[in-house]
């Protein structure tokens, strides 16, 4: 059973009438071209209309599809002799953070992302996307790698959040997550940071310190999942819409901060919609930017980098 | 106006500020052990339980007082004032709230001043100011004093006390931690002391960005330390936690910490270590 949000349920409920109406036709042998003409005009403006407007928490609804293709499907699709590398060398191997090398066109490049699942059995298998520091720590193993190699680094964010729980803690899920971050802001090699879903707190900042954040129209990036944060602040995280719509977590919203670099268009209604549509949009986006940062020597890319995030908030206040 | 608040420092003004921690009197219970406790005695001792040893939270003007020589303290970036750069619903009554009751513009204060003759750049948060969470002007301040001791050249310490990120200013505050950890990152190449006193609490967005970035962390005792905090993890696991757990004490078991110190101690140990680190020409 796909996942059908209400609001699109007028559109689906139209493509739905229209497929019947052609296969009624194609059996019948009647001619109704004209008449299917006008619901797929109706229907193209109905979908402009809906998911032209979607509110900040049918962004977050969007971002979490559980057929909104994830980092292995965009690893599959544009990255070529890919070789998964596991283990943080430390205590284990973190199955909710995927990292290997491969190839995006021809060149080597290290390729770290979060992992949701997509069904039950790849959600438990990949704790939902939530990581533990032994998944930062073979993140940053790999990342540290690529600069001893001189490659490009890719990262997917896709993710609730850290993991929250008794070994999390126990095997400092902080320092995993400060160190990633102090370390990542001075590596001399290219860093693309995609965001490809759900951004959520420091969970999803530990793969983003890199030289262009990108993100694709309908995913969101937060302090915390809206869940938390209304938790925090009204002591309900029943309230998770409300927070959605206070918090500024769109794509278009953080480049407008300037948070984000960039923001990749996505087929409309999602980039589950149309998988190939948007894999074309990201590819495109990835080399763009990648060709621009290979300019750059590795003291250019740090003064680059410092600058970028040295600059987030400065201008408050004064 | 905090910048003359603190121009004028006389750090034995601090009676303001006991009123909000402790109720009025002369009396106090210690919130761990239920002793009774004679206020006087308490501040006399670093407002340290006698009986239990528990450390009650300090506010910024105490924690300078029991840390610096005195009169060696100059304060940073006094003009720095929180905005609500989201709109975000009851924010600003909620600063105003917190600058009233604590007369501080923010969570942090930042400034240089010496500790046993040694001078040091601090910065010293506050978790009676919206539980010291960090948002831009939090992360801003931390961050210039991080290169105000870069381009001096001199020892770094910073006091934590937050509950994380500050949600009020979103994606905003989650950023304030790859700022301060990548100013931490450039001041750290370049071979000078940055000492970490983690004190309760120091969690979520804090905890994961400078907090943990100390060439030398210490703690105070008892002091809560972690990412998630307590309730959250309860929530996700359904279970109790084990006493103790995302103590200070704890974090020295699993090695995530270099000490505890007590806060009596903590001067000398600070003086201690940076006279360690002098170097002939300093």
């Amino acid at each position: 059973m796909p996942t059908i949000f209400d609001f699109e349920r007028p559109v689906i409920e139209l493509e739905t009438k229209i497929a019947e109406l052609k296969s009624f036709a194609n059996e019948k042998g009647l001619s109704l071209e004209n008449e299917i003409a006008t619901l797929e005009q109706r229907a193209a403006e109905l979908k402009q209309f809906i998911y032209g407007n979607l509110t900040p928490w049918q962004k977050v609804l969007i971002a979490r599809h559980p057929e909104r293709p994830g980092t292995l499907e965009y690893i599959g699709a544009m990255i070529t002799d890919f070789v998964e590398l596991h283990g943080d060398r430390l205590y284990g191997d973190d199955a909710a953070i995927i990292g290997g090398i491969g190839r995006f066109d021809g060149e080597p490049v290290t390729v770290v992302g979060h992992r949701k699942g997509r069904d039950t059995k790849e959600n438990l298998a990949r704790n939902f996307g939530m990581a533990h520091p032994e998944g930062y720590r073979k993140a940053l193993r790999l990342i540290k790698q690529a600069e001893k190699f001189g490659r490009p680094v890719i990262c997917f964010v896709d993710t609730p959040g850290a993991h929250c729980g008794l070994g999390a803690e126990q095997r400092g899920q902080a320092e995993a997550i400060a160190k990633n971050i102090m370390v990542m802001s001075a590596l001399k090699i290219p860093i693309i940071v995609l965001v490809i879903g759900e951004g959520g707190s420091g969970g999803a900042l530990a793969l983003s310190v890199g030289d262009r954040i990108l993100m694709q129209e309908h995913s969101v990036f937060s302090v915390s999942s809206p869940e938390a944060c209304a938790s925090i602040i009204w002591k309900d995280s029943a309230r998770a819409r409300e927070a959605a719509e206070v918090l500024k977590l769109t794509a278009n919203d953080l480049r407008g901060m300037q948070i984000a670099d960039e923001v990749i268009a996505e087929p409309l209604g999602g980039a589950h919609r149309d998988k190939a549509e948007a894999t074309t949009l990201l590819i495109n986006a990835v080399r763009r930017n990648l060709a621009e940062l290979k300019g750059a020597s590795g003291d250019e890319l740090l003064v680059a980098r410092y600058r970028k995030f040295r600059s987030i908030g400065v201008h408050l206040g004064v | 106006m905090v910048f003359d608040f603190f121009k004028k420092a006389k750090y034995f003004t601090v009676k303001q500020d006991v009123k909000r921690d402790i109720p009025e009197g002369l009396w106090v219970k210690c919130d761990v052990c239920n002793e009774i406790l004679f206020t006087k005695d308490l501040e006399r001792n670093f407002k340290v339980c006698q009986k239990c040893g528990h450390h009650f939270r300090l506010t910024v003007e105490e924690r300078l007082h029991i840390t610096l020589d005195p009169d060696s303290f100059t304060e940073y970036d006094t003009e720095l004032e929180p905005s609500n750069p989201l709109g975000f619903p009851d924010y600003n009554e909620k600063l105003s709230s917190a600058q009233e009751q604590t007369r501080l513009r923010e969570a942090v204060i930042t400034g240089d001043g010496s500790i046993g003759g040694h001078r040091v750049v601090v910065a010293v948060m506050d978790a009676h100011f919206i539980m010291g969470s960090m948002g831009t002007v939090v992360g801003e301040k931390i961050t210039r004093a991080v290169e105000s001791a870069l381009e001096k050249r001199l020892p770094l310490i910073i006091f934590s006390a937050s509950g994380g990120a500050r949600m009020q200013e979103g994606m905003l505050s989650l950023l304030q931690m790859a700022k301060t950890g990548m100013a931490i990152g450039r001041y750290s190449d370049a071979g000078l002391l940055y000492i970490s006193v983690l004190t309760d609490p120091t969690m979520g967005g804090v905890s994961a960005s400078f907090a943990f970035l100390g060439d030398i962390i210490i703690s105070e005792p008892g002091a809560l330390i972690g990412f998630a905090g307590p309730r959250v993890i309860e929530q996700t696991i359904r279970q109790k936690l084990p006493d103790g757990f995302q103590r200070a004490e704890f974090l020295l078991e699993k090695g995530f910490i270099d000490q505890v110190v007590a806060r009596p101690q903590m001067a000398e140990t600070l003086a201690r270590l940076l006279s360690l680190h002098e170097r002939g020409d300093a």
